[in-house]
């Protein structure tokens, strides 16, 4: 800017000058017009997105009254940590009594995820490679679950496991089954209901995924000998991991804090998982401390996961 | 492909070549019809909506019970005088609370999106990546967190705000915003910046250039996402729940929960399916407001694009 030719300006001149070479480049706005479109949404987040997270900690590094409810300690340095190692100790200590739960719903989403890689990958493979002219069609009936919403499918289910429901008259009916009482704490109604719930979230980013795969990839892979086990070992499977690790992370993340499956398919303290005990610190009085340190670990378990979705798919959309 | 062209090679198979009839050939073949992997994908598209559907039947119930047919009638719609859908007084208000926050949702969400995503296109730097992030970081944390966050901090720190309507509209658009910024700014990038500067160029402000050439263009990834806001907000009621005053400002999509943690009769049933009706009669305006948006610019049809963008 302090070149000898521009020296004899005033700064306001120079000012003029630079905002004449700009208009002539093309569109000239001033510093704050494109800000200040993002400001609303910006403030906004700011109120309610990033300032109850602080909350959170601040309620999680409190203390509390006389009447259990909690009292938020918002100034770093008087933060009270003997609240928040309680409730680490009742999930890893030795006599702890949220251990299992934890235990229980890392288990439960281990296995329901696996169901649903498998079911969803089977799925999306079929309709991305032989879907056809009935693509569109296969592809409305994939994302029709999308807007039945989450409670009328769990719903559907409740009658039809219930002891006289439809389930159990096939199981009544096929000999060498009897019915089950499903609605009464079985883990695996639970872990149904789970796939149920998530698998087609999961089967449209690994759709969208093997669809973009060129059939030249595998046509060549055929051409140089492999056979089609291979082709799809080697080639296929490969190029659809991302989406895979995507399609997991984005089950993953609601199901650790699904609460209502298990509430609507079970209700039994036997099938409780991390998110009940959230949802109870919500209306049980004096609870509201150890939901926020719960959330805590929860937040912290879920922190990696959820940075490397946001970092793959803002690469994928670059990509695009 | 066609399947014509699939299909071609099987018929001029080479000499020599193991027949097609034999099992061992079957096998071999690559260009058989893939028969396992089509019944199991009818097979689990029957098993994702066939239950809905049978839910759906069971409000047309004659009996008390959600689980055994006894007869088709109208009793949990109309004709029960105090427990059918329509003659039951908290669950019609429930259906207008849900309707009361979607429409609030939208009309808060949508523009707000909106204007960051277009603001986020051309605003570049550090404090722009850290306030995208922010927002797209709505879009990957479950629910229950956000949810229980703003629970704590409306009976904690805002205490003016109480449990009602409004926190359950400010928990609504804070869950939603990202939906609309995503969309908006995928049909940004579709767009890119040549209209805006041929409009400048012939002597538009900024401003017209956004309100007269930009914003048209944008109209339909607008229905689009105000369609989907709208819709999950119909949906909602993790947050909603947690954000619930009393049993007045509990929304259809609560009153369900509740109910079927209890003993439903099938007018929750009817209710659900109700909830469902709404909901896509929201995505059936958004769509028919995105064909009248791009009516002679489309490529396909005006559902498939629709649909394409939903995902």
């Amino acid at each position: 800017m302090s070149s000898s030719a521009t020296e004899h300006l005033s700064r306001r001149q120079k000012r003029r000058a630079f905002k004449q070479l700009e208009a002539d480049r093309g569109a000239w706005y001033p510093r704050w017009f494109w800000p200040s479109f993002a400001a609303p949404a910006v403030l906004w987040q700011s109120i309610f997105f990033i300032l109850p997270f602080y909350v959170i900690i601040a309620v999680a590094f409190g203390t509390y009254d006389a009447l259990r409810s909690p009292v938020p300690i918002f100034q770093p340095w008087f933060w009270d940590f003997a609240q928040f190692q309680e409730v680490l100790s009742d999930i890893f200590g030795s006599d702890a009594k949220y251990q299992a739960v934890y235990l229980r719903t890392f288990a439960f989403i281990i296995i329901a995820t696996m169901l649903c890689l498998v079911i969803g990958y089977t799925v999306a493979y079929f309709v991305a490679r032989h879907g056809g002219r009935r693509k569109t069609l296969f592809l409305v009936l994939l994302i029709a679950p999308f807007w039945i919403n989450y409670l009328m499918r769990m719903f559907a289910w409740q009658s039809l496991l219930a002891d006289d429901g439809f389930v159990n008259d096939v199981f009544a009916f096929v000999p060498g089954l009897t019915p089950v009482a499903w609605l009464s704490g079985k883990p695996y109604t639970v872990i149904l209901g789970l796939v149920y719930g998530y698998v087609p979230y999961l089967v449209l980013p690994v759709y969208g995924q093997l669809d973009r795969i060129g059939s030249s990839l595998l046509e060549a892979g055929r051409d140089l000998g492999a056979s089609p086990w291979q082709t799809f070992r080697r080639v296929t499977l490969p190029l659809s991991k991302p989406a895979l690790l995507a399609g997991v992370i984005i089950i993953m993340l609601p199901m650790m804090g699904d609460y209502y499956t298990n509430q609507l398919l079970s209700g039994s303290p036997k099938t409780t998982m991390v998110g009940n005990i959230i949802d109870r610190s919500v209306f049980e009085p004096g609870r509201g401390a150890l939901g926020a340190s719960v959330v805590l670990t929860l937040i912290v378990i879920l922190l990696v996961p959820m940075i490397y979705y946001m970092r793959t798919t803002a690469r994928q959309a670059v990509d695009r | 492909m066609t399947d014509t062209a699939i299909a071609a090679p099987e018929r001029t198979a080479p000499v020599g070549a193991v027949s097609a009839r034999t099992p061992r050939g079957w096998l071999r073949n690559p260009w058989r019809k893939p028969r396992f992997l089509e019944s199991f994908t009818w097979l689990y598209l029957a098993w994702s909506i066939l239950p809905v559907l049978i839910a759906i039947a069971f409000s047309f119930n004659a009996g008390r019970s959600r689980s055994a047919w006894q007869g088709f009638s109208l009793r949990w719609w109309t004709e029960d005088p105090t427990d059918a859908f329509f003659n039951d007084a908290a669950l019609r208000g429930a259906l207008f609370q849900s309707m009361r926050l979607a429409v609030f949702t939208v009309l808060i969400a949508v523009p707000i999106g909106t204007l960051f995503a277009i603001g986020l296109d051309r605003w570049r730097g550090r404090v722009a990546n850290t306030a995208n992030f922010t927002i797209l970081l709505g879009f990957v944390v479950p629910e229950i967190i956000l949810g229980f966050a703003l629970f704590l901090t409306i009976t904690e720190v805002f205490t003016f705000i109480t449990r009602g309507t409004y926190a359950q509209v400010v928990g609504l658009v804070t869950w939603q915003i990202a939906y609309s910024v995503i969309i908006v700014r995928a049909r940004l990038l579709s767009i890119g910046s040549e209209y805006e500067e041929a409009a400048m160029d012939l002597g538009a402000s900024p401003t017209q250039a956004i309100r007269r050439v930009l914003m048209p263009l944008l109209y339909p990834a607008i229905f689009a996402s105000a369609a989907i806001v709208f819709a999950d907000s119909i949906d909602d009621f993790v947050t909603v729940r947690f954000l619930s005053g009393d049993s007045g400002s509990e929304p259809l999509s609560v009153k369900i929960y509740n109910a079927a943690r209890g003993s439903p009769t099938p007018a929750v049933n009817a209710a659900a399916t109700m909830m469902l009706v709404v909901a896509l009669l929201g995505v059936g305006i958004g769509i028919l407001a995105y064909r009248f948006a791009t009516r002679g610019q489309r490529k396909e049809g005006a559902t498939k694009e629709f649909v394409n963008i939903s995902i």
